[in-house]
């Protein structure tokens, strides 16, 4: 065992500083870092610059066109992302359909999506909830029939994440009510500008228009849209929500919060003194910053296992979740009374007006009311504790 | 010990929870906000029929003689609706700040207006960078001739816009070792500015600017340099009434949540089946439950005179008030799954509420350390 990076390591956490230093927008950085309202049109610029340079997927193997690095520098790309102020990739793309696409699609359907998701050009959006099935997926109801060479979908998804910038949705739907409920589920890639699909915006409890509802209404799908076989798409719903579980770890996001969180602390005045002198508060940041590190620790043993990431992945998922849910909560609580005033107007770039306190309690109590919603998404926490109990634990 | 209210008390809860219902739901509290001013009249001039606005003031100021306890029940009432009116602010702080400590002249051409419902008050006394530090108070106050003219900014003052009569401290000079001062400020006396905000759960808070704003010794709340404790005894009234709001809330939110669970399908039965739902929700009853004792022990404590045992009693109360909220809060959303982070649902309204009910006059951390340092053998 050694917990050191080694000297290749470290000369590639050096490459990629350097990139980001040279690369990445000072609008985009200053914009990702005040947390200010995300735009679909800095996502892209983004992708495409990380594109140019070959690694518009860090998570992708080389065949497919990524730079085919270890988990462990995957994870040092990621954290130096984020302490660079980067804005985060797509993950529904990039991380969700692309290796199912990999590892279940065909040839044709490999040279056309994935180099397309690779350089930002197509917006994946997610279609797996729905109203009544969300813990219990499998109950889904969305239904597609086979009509000649394609399906006719209907029904309706929900909390569709970003689903109003996208072109293309990746959907769970079903095409057969023999068996138990997971066996006949199928896996389908749908052109969100089909004619019979309507998408439509639901408010957050921070005002925000982030997720929407998409209702389908006799949707036409070509059968080669299809992933894998048809009634198999369970397997590959579960293949995906690993891959999206080991992400939602975040760990290098969750490290730049933290020292995002120390520079407020040292800033915030507390009366007489600075936060950061106020014991009782420092002793919660240093809480988190043990939990912070225990997950990353950990983090690295799932990925590094070679028989990847299994059940273990809800573990991730719920410390990852649980430590970014207390990060945004301290910070909001750091600026105390000034996250109080609700100014949507000043999440926008080049605010003229005025504001509470410093810049950063502008987000402050939006964003932790956002962030509610990490552990009740990608399977709630309830949901990932069953898995540990019962597929860990054997119970 | 008797915690039974009395039948007057009783018919208070009876006849404003009723009216609540019937007239301050969710799409009208929605209008309310959106309307942009966090008032609406005719629900005001209601409360002042049943006696609210004056419910806790001496007889002779138009008011029924009440006191903390009958405010409990009034906000424990509108934590449960959400009410977004600025009783707090007009009738918990400044008219009780007012009946404290003004001049006769000050309490009788104020106090009657404040129970007729005509009349507002915002005490501006928090300043930037206080945090939740209550002695934090840099406002100057400069002698003039026989008058006085203040200099300062003023922060997270609850509606100071539509406020006739804002509660300004000060220190000479703005220092920090001279003794705090209490002035009177009329909300058009010229260097008032107010830059007032909507707050994340629809309440109206502002920066208060004062520019060489002139007042004069009528003006004064107190005598001179010894306004600490009545700002003291004004806020731990307002922080027992927030305690009560936040049970409020915390009983509609373990109410609606109760009803979600038991409706709400999943793997083929209502979510209320499982265990660990059913555990959950009988800890958010356990802390909505505790929550209300010390919401109870704070709205007795209230209007005590003894310094050391209210404050104490008040911070242990927001203290733990505190932790509940959040917790209460945090789990409600989550048994909502999803539809709890929706602007659509009550819940997530509750949640925001209870957020920010901590986040005033100190939070569950700040009132931990109040009690914490209680307890060294030289406090």
């Amino acid at each position: 065992m050694d917990l050191n990076y080694t000297p290749e390591q470290e000369a590639f956490r050096e490459e990629v500083r350097r990139f980001l230093k040279d690369n990445l927008p000072k609008d985009i950085r200053e914009r990702v870092k005040k947390r200010l309202r995300p735009d679909k049109a800095m996502t892209q610029r983004w992708q495409k610059i990380l594109f140019d340079k070959g690694w518009g997927a860090s998570t992708w193997p080389r065949e497919y066109g990524g730079p085919g690095w270890s988990p462990v520098e995957q994870l040092i790309f990621e954290e130096e992302c984020a302490l660079a102020g980067a804005p985060r990739q797509l993950d529904f793309g990039l991380r969700m359909v692309a290796p199912v696409i990999m590892t279940f699609g065909n040839e044709e359907q490999k040279e056309r999506y994935l180099p397309r998701i690779l350089s930002g050009e197509d917006w994946w959006c997610q279609g797996y909830s729905e109203p009544g099935a969300g813990s219990d997926l499998a109950s889904l109801k969305t239904r597609a029939v086979r009509e000649g060479d394609h399906y006719v979908v209907n029904g309706q998804k929900t909390w569709t994440t970003l689903g109003q910038h996208a072109n293309w949705i990746f959907c769970l739907v079903r095409t057969s009510n023999e068996g138990k409920p997971q066996e006949g589920i199928s896996f389908l890639l749908i052109d969100m500008n089909t004619p019979g699909i309507e998408v439509r915006p639901i408010t957050m409890l921070d005002g925000e228009h982030e997720i929407n509802e998409v209702y389908f209404d006799n949707v036409k799908v070509p059968v080669e849209n299809l992933v894998g076989e048809e009634n198999k798409g369970w397997t590959y719903a579960k293949f995906l929500l690993g891959h999206e579980r080991t992400g939602l770890a975040n760990v290098g996001q969750w490290k730049a919060m933290m020292k995002r969180l120390r520079d407020i602390a040292e800033e915030q005045p507390d009366g007489d003194r600075v936060l950061i002198e106020n014991t009782r508060f420092r002793d919660r940041l240093a809480q988190l910053e043990i939990e912070l590190c225990a997950l990353e620790l950990t983090v690295l043993r799932v990925l590094t296992d070679e028989n990847g990431p299994g059940p273990q992945a809800s573990i991730l998922k719920i410390r990852g979740t649980e430590i970014g849910q207390a990060l945004f909560e301290l910070v909001m609580e750091a600026v105390g009374p000034d996250a109080l005033a609700y100014i949507p107007d000043a999440l926008e770039p080049d605010y003229p007006g005025s504001r509470v306190g410093s810049p950063d309690a502008t987000p402050a109590a939006g964003d932790y009311f956002n962030m509610r919603k990490l552990s009740i998404f990608g399977g709630s926490n309830e949901i990932q504790r069953n898995i540990i109990a019962q597929r860990v634990l054997g119970l | 010990m008797n915690f039974n209210l009395t039948e007057e008390q009783q018919m208070l809860q009876d006849s404003l929870r009723r009216f609540l219902a019937n007239e301050y739901g969710f799409d009208k509290r929605r209008d309310i906000i959106a309307a942009g001013n966090g008032l609406d009249k005719p629900t005001w001039n209601a409360f002042a029929e049943m006696g609210l606005l004056g419910y806790t003031l001496p007889e002779e100021y138009g008011g029924l003689g009440g006191n903390a306890m009958d405010t409990l029940l009034v906000m424990e009432s509108f934590g449960r609706a959400l009410v977004v009116e600025p009783y707090l602010s007009t009738v918990v702080l400044g008219a009780g700040i007012i009946e404290d400590a003004g001049s006769e002249e000050q309490k009788e051409r104020i106090l009657p207006k404040i129970a007729s419902g005509e009349e507002f008050l915002a005490f501006a006394h928090q300043e930037p960078g206080g945090r939740h530090n209550l002695d934090y108070v840099r406002t100057e106050i400069q002698k003039h001739g026989a008058d006085y003219i203040l200099n300062g900014r003023k922060t997270a003052v609850l509606n100071a816009a539509g406020a006739h009569y804002l509660i300004v401290s000060g220190r000479r000079h703005g220092r920090p070792t001279e003794p705090v001062s209490l002035f009177l400020v009329n909300h058009d006396t010229s260097g008032v500015e107010i830059e007032e905000y909507t707050t994340h759960d629809g309440h109206r808070v502002a920066d208060v600017i004062l520019d060489s704003v002139m007042v004069s010794d009528d003006d004064r709340i107190g005598a001179r340099g010894q306004a600490m404790p009545i700002v003291e005894k004004g806020v731990d009234r307002a922080i027992a009434a927030l305690c009560a709001e936040a049970v409020g809330a915390m009983e509609a939110l373990n109410e609606t949540t109760l009803d979600y669970v038991k409706t709400r399908q999943q793997f083929g039965m209502p979510l209320s089946k499982f265990q660990v739902v059913q555990h959950r929700l009988a800890d958010m009853f356990i802390a909505a439950e505790q929550a209300k004792s010390m919401a109870i022990l704070a709205a007795s404590m209230a209007d005590s005179d003894d310094r050391k045992q209210r404050r104490e009693a008040i911070s242990m109360a927001k203290a733990l008030v505190g932790q509940s909220a959040r917790f209460v809060g945090q789990q409600a959303v989550q048994l909502h799954g999803g539809m709890g982070v929706t602007d659509e649902m009550f819940a997530a309204h509750l949640f925001k509420r209870l957020t920010l009910i901590n986040l005033q006059f100190g939070d569950a951390d700040y009132h931990l350390g109040q009690v914490s340092d209680g307890l060294l053998k030289s406090a």
